[in-house]
């Protein structure tokens, strides 16, 4: 069996200061296996990002055991390091002042690369991401979402057998989120990089990760798949009709449910079964069609469900219980 | 994946270094001015102890020559462990900019990556006067040119600088628990600095023994000095003291060792 690429078992960090103590990560116990692809998700202040700075050596664990690539992060910080690539969304690991391309080769040296390496690794990075242009461009005066691409790069040069990111397409614009998408599978599929994101971004999750863990208060809320976690609390997708006429409640279409109507009937909310498909063998083409019977449709939209509202919806759902 | 060796680090630090210097260097106005900045800051000391001495003939049982030579390596001592780990006291700065952070996660040692984050080439400045007031005072003195007096020069050098760096690695570590407290580190850093540049004799025993035995800059400039110039010196200051200046160093230094593990230890992260 191959060593996990994280392993965490009853993991607790307790802040401290004048007094009071605040629990911000409650005995978390999980495993990442290499290559899997993770979405680390939870409310602000649940937790992810001290659990990220523990996994990477920045903070001591209060309790509990931490193994990254193998390895304790406290005892091996610097044999961690060269393991792992991390990415903070806030934070920038790039020197400022000077052009992208040197922080490229001071890293590769930091890394111990040979300047070939260094030069064939950063020449297949500047390629993928498109960021020739922007080479001899001093970081401070970078967008952005060239920044957040150089630092992507800049955490991959070593090739890392895990990949941390820290919110990594927040304020990207749409297409530069899916470019930068499409890197980061092909990446995984190149090399076997296990993924690890944080991410407010339901498409983060959707097209990057296989499996999601919901930290709530510090503790492990739900550990699975993101349709798994769609069911779990029965996230809908909702369908919006505006018709051409005032008609009745479309209640009793098979596989919704009617949430309410507005103007006289004129536009309608219909919440669709759980899951990705719409349930109980029925097409979204046949609840259309049901829908066309009664009235005429104008125009539609479909709304997907919010990761904010999934979360929030675990997180009441774990409330009710005892 | 290679295991990691000395020489592979230094290899790294060394393109750090080339890499701040050449970002300097591209900053040519704002360079000379702070050169000049820090020229004029060790004149304006020296005027000082000039002043002083234009109106008493002796203090603290040294003459205008003795001072000259306290002063000289005392200068030379503080400007050498500014140059090489005075942006230490950004600590705070870094920890708020989340640049520690990203120290964290690189194969390098914290500190080595904090020293080589920044050198302060500017301070090339008052390093200059001091080598200069040195030079003056060694003669004006009467030291005598003699091998012993030439090792516990060097050996004054040495450990002065060991012993001011010591202070601002102090200083660092503890910036990690008082992220606000600058203000407050450098007062021992830089009243370090200040008293190192005095005659022990002018202030009263408790707080020479401060100065010699836990802020140890008496053996900066002071022992060294009245012991090349072969000065009694008086309670709590024996010039043969001076050949101990390593042993003060030496506790500076674990002491530096300690501030800095534990301040590391207590980071919290730079938040978010």
């Amino acid at each position: 069996m191959s060593t996990p690429s994280i392993d965490v078992h009853e993991l607790t960090r307790i802040y401290r200061r004048r007094g009071s103590a605040l629990t911000a990560v409650d005995r978390m116990t999980f495993t990442i296996e290499p290559g899997e692809s993770v979405g680390y998700i939870g409310a602000n202040g649940a937790g992810k990002s001290t659990t990220i700075k523990m996994l990477t050596g920045i903070l001591r664990p209060t309790s509990g055991t931490v193994r990254t690539c193998g390895l304790d992060p406290q005892r091996r910080r610097q044999d961690v390091a060269r393991r792992i690539g991390v990415v903070f969304g806030q934070r920038s690991q790039l020197w400022w002042d000077l052009p992208l391309a040197e922080s490229f080769a001071i890293l590769g040296s930091i890394h111990r690369l040979d300047a070939a390496t260094t030069r064939a690794r950063t020449d297949e990075l500047v390629e993928r991401l498109e960021m020739g242009p922007t080479l001899a461009t001093p970081v401070r005066q970078l967008s952005l979402g060239q920044r957040m691409r150089a630092e992507i790069a800049a955490a991959l040069l070593h090739r890392p057998q895990l990949l941390v990111l820290d919110e990594p397409t927040i304020g990207l614009d749409v297409l530069s989120k899916q470019r930068l998408r499409e890197f980061l599978r092909d990446q995984r599929a190149a090399y076997g990089t296990t993924l690890l994101l944080t991410t407010h971004d339901m498409g983060d999750i959707e097209r990057l990760c296989e499996r999601v863990l919901l930290v709530d208060h510090g503790r492990l809320a739900f550990d699975g798949t993101l349709s798994g976690l769609a069911a779990t609390v029965s996230a809908r997708r909702v369908l919006v009709v505006d018709l051409a006429a005032p008609c009745a409640d479309l209640v009793d279409i098979p596989g919704t449910e009617h949430l309410g109507s507005e103007a006289e009937g004129l536009r309608q909310r219909l919440a669709l079964a759980a899951g990705r498909r719409v349930g109980a063998g029925v097409s979204i083409a046949q609840v259309l069609a049901t829908i066309a019977e009664r009235a005429e449709v104008r125009d539609l939209t479909v709304e997907e469900p919010d990761i904010e509202d999934v979360v929030r919806r675990v997180y009441a759902a774990s409330r009710d219980l005892p | 994946m290679a295991e990691p060796t000395r020489g592979g680090s230094l290899a790294a630090y060394r393109t750090i270094l080339r890499a701040r210097m050449r970002a300097q260097a591209s900053y040519r106005i704002s360079f000379a001015t702070d050169l000049l900045g820090t020229l004029l800051v060790g004149l304006t000391e020296l005027a000082e102890v000039w002043v002083i001495y234009h109106n008493v003939p002796l203090l603290g049982g040294l003459d205008f020559a003795a001072a000259l030579l306290v002063f000289g390596v005392t200068n030379i001592c503080f400007a050498a462990a500014d140059l090489v780990v005075g942006h230490l006291d950004t600590v705070p700065s870094l920890v708020r900019a989340g640049t520690i952070d990203a120290f964290y996660v690189r194969p390098l040692s914290l500190l080595g990556q904090l020293v080589t984050s920044d050198i302060s080439l500017r301070r090339i400045g008052r390093l200059t006067v001091g080598i200069v007031v040195l030079a003056i005072a060694w003669s004006a003195a009467g030291v005598a040119p003699t091998l012993t007096n030439a090792t516990l020069l060097g050996l004054a050098l040495v450990s002065g600088t060991a012993i001011f760096a010591g202070l601002f690695t102090i200083a660092a570590g503890l910036q990690f628990f008082l992220i606000d407290g600058r203000e407050f580190t450098n007062s021992f850093v830089y009243g370090g600095s200040y008293a190192a540049q005095q005659s022990s004799l002018v202030y009263p025993p408790p707080v020479r023994v401060l100065f010699t035995f836990v802020v140890p800059s008496a053996f900066v400039g002071y022992l060294p000095a009245i012991a090349l110039i072969g000065l009694p010196g008086g309670p709590i200051a024996d010039p043969a003291w001076a050949w101990w200046s390593p042993l003060a160093a030496l506790a500076v230094w674990v002491a530096a060792a300690l501030a800095w593990r534990s301040g590391t230890t207590h980071y919290q992260g730079g938040g978010g």
